[in-house]
Order: C-alpha cells, then sequence, then structure tokens
C-alpha cells in the first residue's frame, strides 16, 4: 500500500448515485460497443484461430467392429489405424486436411459390399472423437450399430490442433512465399513514386503563386471517386495486347509489376496528397524569414526548413500508401496478369480452391504491415502536434513566375495523367469496340446483358451505400460522443476508443474474410445475416469506422468540455444538450462523414468480394466480375457509373451543407 | 417528475434584498479527501459557509481549490468526506440533482444558441408557459445590462458581455449556490476590475450563497466576504479580507497574499524577536522563546522618517538607520531597497508614497530613518 492511500482516512469512497442520463449514455455506448464486438473484435478472433488451427484425421481415435453374415456375431474391436495398417487404403496425405474433411471407411473392408447384411459398430476412442452418420454427428465412446447400407454414409471428422503448421506450410510453399516479396516490392516501389509525385504536387499547391489551385486540388481526389479496379482497365486499354500506346511499352508487357505501380500511383495519389499537403500547409512564416536573414540559399532553405517540417507528413503517407498498395485486390486483380501478389492469393486461396485456413494465414500476414503502419502513423501524429505552436505565422509565397509556371506546368502533367485514365474508361464504354469501331453507342451500359449482376448490382450498390452513411453516421457520431463527453467509466471508454482505431489496421480483404469465418457459421445466431444487404452494410461501416471517428472526435473535441457540466446543472437531460447543441455545431463534420462512408462503400471492392450473394450484387464486383469474364468495356462502364454517382453524391452534399450550414451556421460569422 | 422541483424554485421571487444576518450552516463540508493515482488534491478539508455570503477559494494552482469546487458541484467525486447543503446531504448525488449553478472560465455559452435562448435553455420545459420564459429572460437580461443583445450570438458579444450571460444563464433557474470557477481570468485586466464590480453588486441584490475560485488576491480580497486561503490541499486560514491581510495565520499566507519581508530570526521573549544583527519588538505571539522563526513585515507596513526626524514614532526600538540602495518608481507609489548593518546582509524592501519620497527627500544613495511598527512585524514559527 501506498503512502498516499495509507493517508486517507479508513472508510468507502463514496459512490456517485448514476442519473438517468448516465444510465442512457452507458447504455448506449454498451450498444455501440457490442456492436464493434460482433462486426470486428469477434470476427477477427476466428479468423485468427483459423490461422492457427490445422485439421488432420487421426485414425487411432476410431474403434469398429465387424459382424458376421449373420449380423449378431460382431468381431473384435480394432482401431481404423490398425484396420488401415492391414488394408493401406488410406495414404497419409490423405489425412491432412480442412475444417470441413470427411473421410469415408468403406475402403478399408475390401470386400465391402452395401447390400451384404453385415453390419457395423463403431465409436470413437476418446470423448472428442466425431463421426458423421449421414448427416447426424455422433461423438464419444458409445458404440453406435449400423447396416452395410448405412456404412456407406458414416464419415470421420479430422481432429483440430492449434500451431504454426499453416504458416510453416505457406512459407514452404515457394509461389506462395515469392508472393509476400512480391507485394512488399510493389508496395515499396509505389510508394518511393507517389512520395515524390505528391511533395512536388503539395509543394506546389501550398508554397507557390500558381494559377487554378482549385481545380488542380479538385482534378487530384478523382481517383478516389472510383474503385481502384479502374486505373487498371485503363491500363489494359493504354497499354494493354490491344492497346492503344503499346509502342511506348518497348516490348514489356503491361500485365504485372509494371501496370501494378502505375495503377498503384493513380488510387494511392490522393490520400498522399492529402497528407503531405497538410504538414506543408502548417509551415510557420517565421522560420523562411530566419532562413532568408541568414542569407542561406533557396536550396539549403528548402532542405533544412521545409522538408524537415513535413517529415512526419512524409513519413505517415508513406505507410498510409504502402499499406493501401500491399492491401488492395481490385488492381493487380486486373492488371497482376501472373504477377501474384498477397491480396490476390487470399482471393484465390479462398474463391478459387476453398481453403480457408491458407486465406486466414495469408489475412494474418497481410494485417502486421497494417498494424505497424497505424502504430507508426500515430507516434508521428502526437510529435505533429508538438510542431505547431498558437505564435505561428502563417506562411505567405511570394510571386515567383518562373517557378509558379515550373509548378503549373508539372501539377498540369499530373492532371493530364489522371484525367487521361479517367478519359479512357470514358470512351471505352461509349463506343462500339474500342479502338477499332469508335462508333458511339451505349450498348456498354446494357449489363443486364453481361455477367456480374445487371443493373440491379448498381441499384444495389446506391442502396448499400445510402444506408452505409445513413447508419454509419448515426453509430459512429453516436459513439464518439460517448467516448469524448461521458465521465466516469474510463476502463470502457479506453476499450471502446481501440476497438474504434482497430479498423484501420485492418485490410478489407481480411476483414471480409474474417466475416465469412465469423457470419457462416451455422452455430453462430447471427448466421441469418450471412449473404444478406446487412452484412455488406455492417462489413463497409466497419471498414471505414476509424476515420469517421477520428473526424467526429476532432469535431468534438471543439467543443467545450463545460458544455456537459452546466446543462447538468440547468438539470436538463443531456439528449436535449446533444440535439439542440452538440448536434447542429457538428453538422459540417456528420456531412463529411456522411459523404466520405458513401463514396467509399460505391467504391470498395476488397471486403464485400467475399461477402455479396446473388440478390446482393455490387457495382464495384460486378467491374471486377465483368472484367474478369472478358467483358472489359461494360466493365470500364459501370466503373464510370460508380464515378459519376460519387461526383452527384458530392454535388448534392456541397448544395446540402450549403443550405443547412447557411440555417445552422449563422452564428459561425460575426 | 424529476423538473418539479427546479420549477418551484425557479418560480419563487428574486431576493433583491441582502439577507439580514447570514445563518451558518448553508454549506458544511466535513474532511473531505480526494485522491488522484497517487496525488493527494484534498486532504480532510473541513468548512462552514453561510447563506447568502461570498466566499472566495484563493491559493496557487495545484492547491486543490478547483478540486473542492467541482467536489462541491458533483464533477469529481471526493474520495472521503461528506458535503450538506440546506440541510440536504448532496456527497453522493449526479449533478443534475443538486442545486446549484455554474460559471466557468470559458464561458461555455451554446454558440449556436442566441443569448436568449442560452439564458432560456434551464428554463425550458413542458410545464412552464412561454410567457412566463420569456418575461424571466427578459428579467435576467435587464439585470446584467444586456437586454439589447438578445438576439445576438455569443461570438457577437465581447469577452466581459458573455460572462455576464453566462451568469445569466446559471442564475435562471435561481439556484441555492452559485459556483464561479475563475470567472474573470479569461478576460482583460480592465474589463476584470469592472466585472469584479458588478458581480458582487448582483450578487448581493440576489442575496445567493456563492463561491467563487481564483488565485488572483486582488479579486478575493476586493470581492470576498471570506477568503478560504488553501495550499497543497489544506486550507490554511478562513477569514475576512482584513483579517487574512493584516493577519495572516501562517507564512505561506503572509506570503501569498500581499507582498512580505522575509527574516530569519529567533525568539526572544514572547514579544522580543532576534535578527541577524539586532533585536526587534513584535506582535506578541505564543512561539517559545528560543526557537527558530521566520519575521516577516509587509513593505507597506515601513514607515519612513527623516534622519532628525521629529515625527511621532511609535516604536523606537524598531528605528533603523538605513541607506536607500535602490528607488524603482511604480507608478503608485516607489519601491526602495533599504540596507542597514543592523540588518547584515539582508535587504529591507519597502514601499514609500510618492508624497513621502517628495516631503522626507528620499533619494538613492540618501540617509534615512525606517520604523518597522511593533504590531507589524509578525513572526511564524519555522516549518520542521
Amino acid at each position: 500500500m501506498s503512502a498516499v492511500v495509507s493517508a486517507l482516512p479508513a472508510g468507502r469512497a463514496p459512490r456517485l448515485q448514476l442519473s438517468s442520463d448516465d444510465v442512457v449514455r452507458r447504455g448506449l455506448m454498451l450498444v455501440i460497443a457490442l456492436y464493434l464486438v460482433l462486426a470486428l473484435a469477434a470476427p477477427l478472433y476466428v479468423l485468427l484461430s483459423k490461422s492457427m488451427s490445422t485439421y488432420r484425421f487421426d485414425l487411432n481415435a476410431f474403434e469398429i467392429q465387424r459382424s458376421d453374415d449373420s449380423g449378431t456375431a460382431f468381431g473384435p474391436a480394432r482401431t481404423v489405424a490398425a484396420l488401415n495398417a492391414d488394408a493401406k487404403a488410406i495414404t497419409d496425405a490423405e489425412l491432412d486436411t480442412g475444417s470441413d474433411g470427411r473421410l469415408s471407411l468403406t475402403k478399408l473392408y475390401e470386400d465391402f459390399s452395401f447390400r451384404s447384411p453385415v453390419k457395423y459398430r463403431i465409436r470413437g476412442t476418446t470423448n472428442d472423437a466425431a463421426f458423421l452418420v449421414g448427416s447426424d454427428l455422433k461423438r464419444g465412446t458409445d458404440w453406435v450399430e449400423v447396416d452395410s447400407n448405412t456404412f456407406r454414409r458414416v464419415v470421420l471428422r479430422p481432429g483440430r490442433s492449434v500451431g504454426f503448421d499453416n504458416f510453416v506450410a505457406y512459407f514452404s510453399t515457394p509461389s506462395l512465399a515469392q508472393a509476400i516479396w512480391n507485394s512488399v516490392l510493389m508496395g515499396a516501389i509505389s510508394t518511393v513514386l507517389v512520395i515524390a509525385i505528391a511533395f512536388g504536387l503539395a509543394y506546389a499547391l501550398n508554397r507557390s503563386r500558381m494559377r487554378f489551385k482549385g481545380l488542380f486540388r479538385l482534378v487530384m481526389t478523382v481517383p478516389i471517386l472510383v474503385p481502384s479496379l479502374l486505373p487498371g482497365i485503363a491500363l489494359v486499354y493504354l497499354f494493354g495486347n490491344q492497346g492503344l500506346l503499346k509502342g511506348w511499352m518497348m516490348g514489356h508487357s503491361i500485365y504485372g509489376p509494371i501496370g501494378i505501380v502505375i495503377g498503384s500511383v493513380f488510387f494511392t495519389l490522393p490520400h498522399a496528397l492529402l497528407i503531405i499537403s497538410t504538414s506543408l500547409s502548417v509551415a510557420d512564416a517565421r522560420h523562411y524569414e530566419a532562413a532568408a536573414a541568414l542569407r542561406a540559399s533557396k536550396w539549403r532553405t528548402f532542405w533544412t526548413v521545409t522538408v524537415p517540417g513535413a517529415r512526419y507528413g512524409v513519413i505517415s503517407a508513406a505507410f498510409v500508401v504502402f499499406t493501401m498498395v500491399i492491401t488492395d485486390f481490385g488492381l493487380p486483380k486486373v492488371i497482376g496478369g501472373q504477377y501474384n501478389m498477397l491480396a490476390v492469393d487470399i482471393y484465390k486461396q479462398v474463391i478459387g480452391q476453398q481453403n480457408f485456413e491458407m486465406g486466414a494465414v495469408v489475412s494474418v500476414l497481410l494485417i502486421i504491415p497494417a498494424i505497424a503502419a497505424f502504430f507508426v502513423d500515430r507516434i508521428i501524429q502526437k510529435k505533429q502536434v508538438a510542431l505547431l505552436s498558437a505564435r505561428s505565422v502563417p506562411y505567405e509565397p511570394k510571386p515567383n513566375p518562373g517557378f509558379d509556371w515550373g509548378c503549373f506546368a508539372y501539377c498540369t502533367l499530373i492532371a493530364a495523367f489522371i484525367l487521361t485514365m479517367i478519359g479512357v474508361c470514358q470512351l471505352a464504354a461509349m463506343v462500339k469496340f474500342w479502338p477499332y469501331d469508335l462508333t458511339p453507342s451505349l450498348k456498354n451500359f446494357r449489363f443486364d446483358l453481361m455477367d456480374g449482376g445487371g443493373w440491379a448490382s448498381y441499384y444495389n450498390s446506391i442502396e448499400m451505400a445510402l444506408l452505409t452513411a445513413v447508419f454509419g453516421t448515426i453509430i459512429v457520431f453516436t459513439g464518439a460522443y460517448m467516448v469524448e463527453k461521458s465521465d466516469g467509466f474510463r476502463a470502457g471508454r479506453s476499450l471502446f476508443q481501440f476497438l474504434a482505431m482497430l479498423p484501420m489496421a485492418v485490410p478489407g480483404m481480411v476483414l471480409g474474410l474474417a466475416y465469412i469465418f465469423f457470419f457462416n457459421n451455422p452455430a453462430n445466431p447471427l448466421h441469418a445475416l450471412y449473404g444478406s444487404m446487412a452484412i455488406l452494410v455492417i462489413c463497409t461501416i466497419t471498414h471505414f469506422y476509424t476515420v469517421s471517428h477520428l473526424t467526429a472526435l476532432t469535431a468534438l473535441k471543439q467543443m467545450d468540455r463545460e458544455f456537459e457540466p452546466v446543462a447538468a446543472s440547468l438539470k436538463q437531460p443531456f439528449h436535449k444538450l446533444f440535439f439542440r447543441v452538440t448536434l447542429p455545431v457538428c453538422l459540417p463534420a456528420i456531412l463529411d462523414i456522411s459523404i466520405y462512408l458513401f463514396v467509399n462503400a460505391m467504391t470498395t471492392v476488397s471486403a464485400v468480394v467475399f461477402l455479396y450473394s446473388t440478390q446482393t450484387q455490387l457495382a464495384s464486383v460486378a467491374v471486377l466480375n465483368m472484367d474478369d469474364a472478358g467483358d472489359v468495356a461494360p466493365a470500364a462502364a459501370m466503373g464510370m457509373m460508380i464515378f459519376y454517382t460519387n461526383i452527384a453524391a458530392r454535388l448534392i452534399h456541397a448544395a446540402v451543407s450549403r443550405v443547412l450550414l447557411s440555417r445552422t451556421q449563422v452564428w459561425r460569422g460575426r | 417528475m424529476k423538473h418539479e422541483t427546479v420549477t418551484g424554485a425557479a418560480a419563487a421571487p428574486m431576493h433583491f434584498e441582502p439577507q439580514a444576518a447570514p445563518k451558518p450552516g448553508y454549506l458544511v463540508i466535513d474532511q473531505l479527501w480526494k485522491v488522484f493515482g497517487d496525488f493527494v488534491a484534498l486532504k480532510g478539508v473541513s468548512l462552514d459557509i453561510r447563506e447568502g455570503e461570498f466566499v472566495c477559494f484563493l491559493g496557487p494552482s495545484g492547491c486543490g481549490k478547483t478540486t473542492l469546487l467541482r467536489a462541491i458541484a458533483g464533477l469529481d467525486l471526493q474520495s472521503r468526506g461528506s458535503i450538506r447543503q440546506a440541510g440536504r446531504d448532496i456527497s453522493s448525488l449526479p449533478p443534475s440533482k443538486r442545486d446549484y449553478g455554474i460559471v466557468f472560465q470559458s464561458y461555455a455559452l451554446f454558440p449556436n444558441l442566441t443569448i436568449e435562448k442560452n439564458i432560456a435553455f434551464g428554463l425550458e420545459n413542458a410545464r412552464r408557459p412561454k410567457q412566463e420564459i420569456q418575461a424571466r429572460v427578459a428579467e435576467l437580461l435587464a439585470l446584467v445590462g444586456l437586454s439589447e443583445q438578445a438576439k445576438k450570438y455569443p461570438a457577437q458579444l465581447s469577452g466581459g458581455q458573455q460572462q455576464r450571460i453566462a451568469l445569466a444563464r446559471a442564475m435562471a433557474v435561481s439556484p441555492g449556490l452559485l459556483l464561479l470557477d475563475e470567472p474573470l481570468s479569461a478576460l482583460d485586466a480592465k474589463v476584470r476590475v469592472h466585472l469584479r464590480h458588478e458581480i458582487k453588486e448582483l450578487q448581493r441584490k440576489l442575496g445567493v450563497t456563492t463561491i467563487m475560485v481564483t488565485h488572483d488576491q486582488e479579486e478575493a480580497l476586493s470581492m470576498a466576504d471570506r477568503i478560504v486561503v488553501m495550499n497543497h490541499g489544506v486550507i490554511e486560514q478562513i477569514g475576512t479580507p482584513t483579517e487574512i491581510y493584516r493577519h495572516p495565520s501562517t507564512l505561506f499566507v503572509a506570503d501569498f497574499i500581499g507582498e512580505t519581508n522575509q527574516f530569519p530570526a529567533r525568539m526572544i521573549r514572547n514579544d522580543t524577536v532576534g535578527l541577524a544583527g539586532t533585536e526587534l519588538a513584535c506582535a506578541s505571539c505564543e512561539v517559545a522563546a528560543g526557537s527558530d522563526v521566520n519575521a516577516v513585515i509587509r513593505p507597506v507596513d515601513i514607515i519612513p522618517h527623516a534622519l532628525d526626524g521629529r515625527e511621532d514614532i511609535k516604536t523606537p526600538q524598531n528605528l533603523i538607520d538605513v541607506t536607500v540602495t535602490e528607488m524603482e518608481f511604480l507608478g503608485g507609489f516607489w519601491r526602495c531597497r533599504l540596507s542597514s548593518p543592523r540588518l547584515g546582509e539582508r535587504v529591507l524592501i519597502a514601499d514609500f508614497s510618492i508624497n513621502a519620497v517628495r516631503r522626507l527627500g528620499i533619494e538613492k544613495g540618501g540617509a534615512m530613518r525606517a520604523e518597522l511598527p511593533q504590531n507589524r512585524v509578525l513572526v511564524f514559527p519555522k516549518a520542521a
């Protein structure tokens, strides 16, 4: 006992009586925490345990007695292992299996006939040994007697053991282990390129006086509005086997590393630009004045002031980009060719070979860099705060025609790259057969004639995105409010906060696979959700939870901490404060969260690709499936539909924001 | 149902006359302890606040004054001890079940509501007619002198005006107790002095029992009926501003409130104290002869005399011949540094009025006499 505690007089600490508000608040927090446990923690746990599980038939765990032709006199009990030692019917390789493995026993008896009057008795030698008679699961050491006809339908179930065998097996398969190296290599190359390009852009946008900055900023966000498959399709059109600019490839194939890198640059650029731009925009003018007063050259100032100031942004962006590239699945699926990447590997293992355990192993491997990135990012964000002081003077770039025009040219080049990629898809979608027959046509939009779900998949996507935006915003904002604005209950709140940060570190594919394991288990009472629209919405909300949560938290943190005590002292219930003050003040952030969720729900592929059913096909998945089936132009057309929808959503969001804000935010302007 | 008491309290007429004789025992704090992890913020604090009284909790940051206020408000529950308000044990009640209004340093006005909606926030409930609310809001706006600003938003008002609105909002439901948590610290000096007076006036008019937390001694001295001086989680002294200033009961209080000269000394008799090279008559005290003490005198209490002064000298044995080594003009007075062989290495700081400096011809490097009146030389035992 510490000296402090012993200084306290004896007795019990008084406990605060809970007001009805507190009860409601804790109840709400519990509901949302429960949501996160069911939609995130439990599936991930099941995934992890799956990756560590190996299944093998243990022949020593079962005994069989066989009768003579009379069906009454049974011979001695023998273990299946002993029977197999004589019959040599089951090879050792057949014993390794998956969680669904079943082993038939008839081949142990060369003279087996299902018409024979011979009867069989079978039992386990341990309590865990399980076997099926038809679909009837038997377990334990009681004899089960069956006739020959039924014996055909007796199958053994494998025993489960926990360990790293799956990982060992994965790494000892050269083609699979190669996927890790490939993913890391692609991630590294793309990251270096994207960071260099994004830094240049951010520098031009923040430190020059060039024109059309707003327009450039807008163009640079375009890749966010399309699925990551779309740049792949554009590259196929440009540089593929029938590509327009195939000559530029000088004999190299776009299918593989080159395509992956160019496509990755396209779809990660907006994210890198946003982060680096933020870190460059907060420069303190006094540092530059000091550098000028010390007569440092421009070049020296750049390396001693600008770069160090932005370094946390650069590191943070690098991790984000690297994680995005190695966890993305759509792009390598379209343009990767034979080049094996981790994320595609999961897909192949699970969808192609039904090898769920290996899929789980790859998932666990994919989480590792994402978690590393997550922690580095958190450390960096803490340091970034210290860089800014209230007394900083914002840096104002001075006009410098040569430099400004250089920046302009550079931005134009990158914008041209982005618009070309989109433009190619647009063109391909709108003509009969690009590049051979350029007659304008809408035939590529007749999705109902193709595989992939047709127009229904598009409407499903919109429904899914709307549901995600509405329910996601409610769940996220309520959760963030409970974490930020209730007091006491500390352990519960930090656990909640941890759960809310976790999705950031979980790639979509991994989440999707974890959902299969968790929800597709008939023993799970939530099994009914499997294959429904609800599971797609839940998965997407969870997938994009963290960024939304942080947005809500930032908005809530700007609210005075004393509002709640004031309202309590005025005897007003918390929901009155919430609806009259908190919600209106946070409205801009709430609108931002909803559009973020909508756009991402429209474009996401990675998580939902495991979870859609024939009734709930999605547009983004349709792009993948049509491309897979060789209908590349319709795939491009569907990709463009997603793009149009997201632009429309952005415009509506802007209009709604403007109207709502003009009504509720009058107080902001003086 | 739960708004019943509020409705009743708010409907009661406002008191515009101060309570005649404040009754003790309105807010009784008994042996309050508060522990944050390893840090003891309150160490057995006991206090009795009278009805209608204006009390200031004064002390340096980290002394526990805000913790004590938050315990009274139910925002940080105490670790041990009890609090009774108007005869009711409120020790473990949540904030919404207690009876107080609170004003924070940050104002905490709701930014998206107009001034009148802010004030009406606590008044709105199903059973109260709209006109009654409007009348009450108008009355409160008039009370804080901001009737014209009713339709404005908080961001359109100055800091001082916002603070007055916060006060009106807290008073809207006529709480039995008003808690002010450093309400003036965020304002600039001029506004602060003005608002000090206004809050005090308002409190006197409404007769509401008020507790204000502050680290500004001038604020506490000018506003409080009684000051509670706190340090390291304990109450050092409770008393009226003049008591606290003139008769500090500990060295901490003497040092924290006003300025002091401090000399390490030894007690000789119960009215005489020995310094480095001299003896001084001091206010009589209970300290045992021979023990180590600190002798304290405030710069403003030192009386200047010319060398040949014929003025009335109350304590001849405390008259010291000094040399003025430094003079600093501080606007309202001169701060002088005096040295004398009788004080050894120590320097005596004295504040002399501009008048006295001119009349006695005090100047840097000049000689003069300084008198340390016996009842102003205070003695405090050295901390063991």
